[in-house]
């Protein structure tokens, strides 16, 4: 009698199978977060390590590194300090982000109504597809056919060599309207059924319906994709690399040869040695881009915490 | 139960202890070695072939190389991180790196010319109007008996081993102003090729009849003319090793500076051989005739 009792405690105080996996699945998840996490703070570490040690180790200064317009890192200037201004590559990867985007966004919220509103069917069948054909092209197909259709054509129309800020642009507003395109889809799809339907029982046409009342109650979804185009845009190093042209210049036009800061750091990185000044400053280019996609992610979230204020 | 446990733990220090046992007393031979070479792009399709040639010879022997730049060789062969570093400069030209601490292995030579677009109409320059043509004094082909043509250069990246040999020994020592980079010798000769009024300077194998070379003082781009030095912007392609080399590294720098390579390959892919050269340069850029033209 006794044992029976002491084996049906042992019974009931023993980890059944599903309890075994459930630990075991807990165990599992949380190590991949784990891993997620120490793999990213260890990208952040790094990169500021290294790109911190242009200001601490070679004592350039900040206001030097971000407003200096000569980029020269092998070089020193007059007064001894190296030439290592960032606001040439810093304007470029602006102008070039600001301008793709300014020219996808009309085209990809364009596409998206017509998905959405206006032949659901039709953009289903045909530019679904096509768009995720679009995503699906590698960059360096982009820049091969920017640098042998856009930048000759560019030349062709506008003079100069051909490469510049125009003819990233042309190339990114391709690479980008897939992203932004199927980002306002879904944010026009989660406008619920019931606003259009209450639109167009007030008298309202599709047009004004999709103009006033449609995309206004998709704007923080518009902008979110907007922002993450850009952040891709931002990004974006090999086919913006092939078509820019690549000089540390100012951009003074929109034909003019200019730079990005991926552009420069991929042409630059294997060229310099490790824990020299000018691996440095390549690190801190690193380091400013980084630090830009961090803040891409925090307007995205702050548009979204509006939105939903709303 | 428990004594099959103990069986079965018996069994597996047993195929440890003889796994341990083969790993010690392993032929101690090249098979299933490897070794790894990092660096300069200009020289990395000689050794990739060298490389091929020499594990088909010694089977189990693997050659692994890699591109990534003269500096991302320098720094890779100073911290240990590889056998082989590959580079277009001498380690001490490169102000971070010991020189002290490697061992340069000179295994080709690789002459550099000036390369322009083919309607710009300049087949000769002199130095002193190269330097001018590079710092942005001369802004149109006109100026230097061309085409009425704006200039554009085209620049390899800050550091790389054809432009800091370009500037050293073709614009004696003058910077190129800043201008539009590109990080091959391929893209570079295709933006010449179709930009008008372009100019850049690729190795004489990278010349073809998409570019026009130009001659400098009437001297033209040619092997015979670097092998004496008359053609003067040419460098040395060194593999890098810290400290001596040793086993299989050693036997492979010593097969690409065999005369079966160096009579076959290096010409084949349109370097020079150390050994035809009638002169010597040193890392301070002095140039010493050698005794007895081989």
């Amino acid at each position: 009698m006794m044992k029976s009792t002491q084996q049906l405690e042992q019974q009931l105080k023993r980890h059944s199978k599903a309890a075994k996996l459930e630990i075991w699945g807990k165990v599992v998840s949380f190590s991949a977060l784990i891993l997620i996490v120490a793999v990213v703070v260890g990208i952040i570490g790094f990169v500021a390590s290294k790109g911190l040690a242009t200001f601490f180790t070679n004592h350039v200064s900040l206001w030097d590194f971000l407003s200096g317009k000569s980029w020269n890192p092998g070089v020193t200037d007059a007064n001894g300090k190296p030439e290592v201004g960032a606001l040439p590559m810093i304007m470029g990867s602006f102008l070039i982000t600001v301008l793709s985007a300014i020219v996808a966004t009309p085209f990809a919220i364009g596409t998206a109504v017509f998905m959405n509103e206006i032949s659901p069917n039709k953009g289903a069948k045909i530019l679904q597809p096509v768009t995720e054909l679009l995503v699906g092209i590698p960059s360096v197909v982009y820049g091969f056919i920017g640098l042998s259709v856009v930048v000759p054509a560019t030349r062709a129309i506008f003079g100069g060599s051909g490469f510049g800020i125009l003819s990233g642009t042309c190339v990114l507003f391709v690479m980008i309207l897939p992203t932004v395109t199927s980002m306002s889809v879904d944010a026009l799809r989660a406008v619920p059924r019931y606003y259009r339907e209450a639109s167009l029982a007030l008298g309202a046409t599709q047009w004004q319906t999709i103009y006033k009342v449609v995309l206004r109650a998709a704007t923080p979804g518009l902008m979110t994709a907007v922002v993450f185009g850009m952040a891709r845009a931002f990004g974006e190093a090999l086919a913006v690399q092939m078509v820019i042209g690549n000089a540390a210049l100012m951009p003074g036009s929109l034909v003019d040869p200019s730079s990005t800061l991926t552009s420069v750091l991929t042409t630059g990185i294997g060229n310099t040695v490790m824990g020299s000044l000018q691996n440095n400053a390549l690190w801190s280019l690193a380091l400013v881009l980084l630090l830009m996609s961090l803040v891409f992610n925090l307007i995205v979230r702050l548009i979204g915490r509006k939105g939903r204020l709303q | 139960m428990s004594k099959k446990r103990w069986w079965q733990g018996l069994g597996l220090l047993v195929i440890v202890g003889l796994g341990l046992f083969a790993y010690q007393t392993r032929e101690v031979s090249h098979a299933g070695e490897s070794i790894t070479a990092v660096g300069s792009t200009a020289l990395q399709p000689l050794v990739e072939a060298a490389g091929e040639e020499y594990t088909s010879d010694h089977l189990g022997t693997f050659i692994n190389v890699q591109g990534g730049g003269t500096g991302t060789g320098l720094s890779q062969i100073q911290e240990g991180a590889v056998q082989i570093g590959n580079s277009d400069l001498f380690a001490g030209e490169q102000k971070s790196i010991r020189a002290d601490e490697l061992v340069d292995h000179r295994v080709a030579v690789v002459g550099i010319t000036p390369i322009v677009n083919k309607k710009v109409g300049v087949n000769n320059l002199t130095t002193a109007q190269l330097i001018q043509v590079f710092t942005g004094k001369v802004t149109n082909w006109k100026q230097v008996g061309g085409a009425n043509v704006p200039i554009v250069l085209i620049n390899r990246a800050q550091g790389s081993g054809t432009r800091a040999t370009f500037e050293q020994f073709g614009l004696a020592g003058h910077q190129s102003k800043t201008s539009q980079e590109q990080d091959s010798s391929g893209m570079v000769r295709q933006i010449v090729a179709t930009t008008p009024g372009a100019i850049s300077y690729v190795a004489f194998s990278y010349v073809n009849n998409t570019v026009h070379d130009v001659a400098l003082n009437k001297v033209a781009p040619t092997e015979a003319n670097v092998k004496t030095n008359d053609w003067k912007i040419w460098s040395y392609e060194h593999l890098y090793t810290k400290g001596q080399p040793t086993g299989l590294t050693k036997d492979f720098i010593r097969y690409v500076q065999s005369p079966a390579i160096q009579k076959t390959l290096v010409r084949q892919l349109g370097y020079l051989s150390p050994d035809q050269m009638k002169v010597e340069r040193n890392v301070n850029g002095q140039i010493k005739q050698l005794g007895g033209a081989k």
